[in-house]
């Protein structure tokens, strides 16, 4: 009873939230409800007894990922309202209900592999903590460093990409620097 | 009462899915794009923990690991090249990407 409550309750914050994510023109209501929905979601996974992939899923996502977006956002001017030319509403309207029934047509195709076994079967009085780090360092052991390495270029690519011309602090400088520094954009003006 | 079954979950994460897809097409910002790209990696993750959970099997709980963190890393690239974007056109439209003019 608990669960299904749960359930329910949890589907419609998470979907309302990501409604929202998707309709506002704010973009700090979109990161905002976002974020919210996020942590919704993570409560479907303690229901589905992966407290693990739970607590992965608030401190990735809502700790990492958008910390990530909000620091990112210092850059764009977020606080005017997002300008979005649609060229034709309906259309996407369409497409969408369109891969939304083909969603469906494979959701009710027969499964093949109905009577498949576990390979990794969950073992429960093991926990899922201690289950998932046995399975994620035998079989998954590959994968994790990679993914590990992965991280890694990404961080590196990252730093390079938004670190161009950091050492150049606005703020700071003097007011005759100031009106002779010309910022990039004005330098892709001139050149055309 | 009955209780919740798969195919509950599965529709849960098909709904998300589409909302993040229906933004996907929709937006034309491209930091609002990011945000529905996420939506829809997290709908996905929903799927595959239910999975996970209703077959007895551990493996759509490590997959749903790695889609987190590829998705940790495609944020960190994406968010440098909209940065470094921004700073030379000053405007992350869509639009904006356009270079070549029919």
């Amino acid at each position: 009873m608990f669960e299904v409550v749960a359930f329910y309750l949890f589907a419609f914050l998470t979907i309302a939230m990501f409604s929202v994510t998707v309709i506002t023109k704010n973009a700090l209501y979109a990161l905002s409800s976002l974020a919210a929905g996020m942590i919704f979601i993570s409560a479907f996974f303690f229901l589905l007894d992966a407290e693990f992939l739970g607590a992965v899923q608030i401190v990735v996502y809502t700790g990492a990922v958008m910390a990530l977006y909000a620091f990112g956002m210092m850059f764009f001017d977020s606080i005017n309202d997002v300008k979005e030319h649609v060229a034709n509403p309906r259309l996407t309207f369409m497409l969408t209900g369109i891969v939304a029934l083909i969603v469906v047509f494979i959701f009710i195709a027969p499964v093949i592999g109905a009577n498949a076994t576990a390979h990794y079967p969950v073992h429960p009085e093991y926990g899922n903590i201690q289950d998932v780090g046995l399975v994620l360092f035998t079989k998954y052991l590959v994968p994790f460093e990679v993914a590990a390495v992965m991280l890694l270029v990404a961080m590196i690519g990252g730093i390079i990409l938004a670190g161009k011309k950091m050492d150049i602090s606005v703020t700071q400088m003097s007011e005759h620097d100031l009106d002779n520094h010309k910022t990039d954009t004005e330098i892709a003006k001139d050149l055309k | 009462m009955i209780g919740i079954t798969l195919n509950d979950y599965l529709i849960l994460s098909t709904i998300l899915f589409m909302i993040g897809f229906y933004g996907t097409i929709r937006r034309k910002n491209l930091l609002m794009l990011f945000f529905s790209t996420e939506i829809m990696l997290n709908a996905v993750n929903i799927g595959l923990a239910a999975i996970s959970k209703f077959h007895g099997d551990l493996t759509g709980q490590m997959f749903a690991f790695f889609i987190i963190a590829i998705a940790a890393s495609e944020v960190a690239v994406g968010l440098g090249l909209l940065i470094l974007w921004f700073k030379r056109h000053n405007t992350i439209d869509l639009d904006s990407l356009q270079s070549m003019k029919g």
